[in-house]
């Protein structure tokens, strides 16, 4: 049995694609069998944040119209064994992401022993983004410490409660989890930035973790790398700790006080 | 900014203020009323079909309003009928 996420957020540039990647690769870390599939149709990005853009040759679109099976067109990620990209169509209309098809793939993603599939959903709450998490067990919601992403936030579990397939059918409802992204806790402490409890408070959602603002994001992107692999960063930390929760380890939240520095390190920089 | 500032900092605390914009939005997008309700028009619409089966009405002679009173949403439908005896 796999568990299907959905990595999603409403608002656009918040940080999905680089939290389904560190999310799937984390999972994979781990020793999950693990998949993660673009779902942005005529914006594919995942492909080059996992470094594999130069090796796709079939993507989703055409598993599902059959013109390739889901093993030509499964991309095996170069730094985790048991980890596999599946990319989205760069050229085809969104339309031709049909509930049957999407549906087809996931079991058979799940047949083949995936054990987790994470669906990096595009941004918006067209057809597109309602696909992503048609299916989805659990959700990750990305947002951040910002008005107009938080209420896109709310929005976006909205859809989740009324379009995915669990609240149609009446069963269990999606397992829904806020992580917020590009925190700065110099800014909330200085009072300019929400808090990641007044997120929460507004959101009422719980909080699987909190990434801190950081160069190592772009640093990451530029060579093509999940940013969970990249050494001695405080974002790839937080993410392992994110992982840890979603998994069900209680692993305390880092990176959110922000320690002021001495009058003379203000004065003289440091 | 100049030095004073970078020593005692005096930057506006909007933090506060863009949490209880939210609070406000939320709620009022959460209540299940975002606004106009879109279906309205149709309601409208589908009124003036079954009514005209009994009585000739007109398309502005019906008027449709949602309106919010405290906890309650007020469904107004009016419908002004011709007086009787008179031929349009």
């Amino acid at each position: 049995m796999s568990t299907i996420i959905v990595v999603t957020s409403g608002k656009g540039g918040v940080g999905k694609t680089t939290t389904s990647a560190s999310i799937a690769s984390g999972l994979a870390m781990r020793g999950f069998k693990t998949a993660v599939i673009d779902f942005d149709v005529g914006l594919r990005n995942l492909d080059l944040i996992m470094g594999c853009e130069r090796r796709v040759v079939y993507d989703l679109i055409n598993v599902i119209n059959g013109e390739a099976n889901l093993t030509q067109a499964l991309i095996k990620d170069k730094h985790c064994d048991n980890l596999f990209i599946l990319p989205a169509s760069q050229t085809r209309n969104k339309d031709a992401l049909t509930e049957d098809g999407v549906e087809r793939v996931l079991n058979e993603l799940q047949h083949m022993g995936h054990e987790y599939i994470v669906c990096d959903s595009p941004a918006g709450i067209e057809h597109g983004a309602v696909m992503a998490l048609t299916f989805a067990d659990e959700a990750i919601v990305v947002t951040n410490p910002e008005v107009s992403s938080v209420r896109d936030s709310d929005r976006i579990l909205g859809i989740l409660q009324a379009k995915s397939r669990r609240a149609r059918e009446g069963g269990e409802p999606v397992k829904e989890h806020l992580l917020i992204t590009r925190y700065s806790p110099k800014r909330v402490e200085e009072g300019e930035m929400l808090s990641y409890k007044d997120v929460q408070e507004i959101l009422r959602v719980p909080l699987l973790g909190v990434i801190p603002e950081s160069e190592s994001v772009l640093h990451a992107s530029n060579q093509g790398m999940p940013v969970i692999h990249i050494k001695d960063s405080d974002v790839a930390a937080a993410y392992r700790d994110t992982v840890a929760r979603f998994l069900g380890e209680d692993a305390p939240l880092r990176f959110v006080t922000y320690e002021k520095p001495g009058l003379l390190k203000r004065l003289f920089g440091g | 900014m100049s030095l004073l500032d970078l020593l005692f900092g005096s930057k506006p605390k909007t933090a506060a203020i863009a949490k209880e914009r939210l609070q406000l939005i939320i709620a009022r997008e959460r209540s299940g009323a975002p606004g106009v309700p879109d279906f309205l028009p149709q309601l409208q619409q589908e009124l003036i079909q079954v009514i005209s089966k009994y009585v000739p009405v007109d398309r502005d002679d019906i008027k449709v309003a949602l309106e919010k009173q405290g906890n309650f949403e007020v469904l107004e439908v009016n419908i002004v009928l011709n007086e009787p005896g008179r031929k349009d």
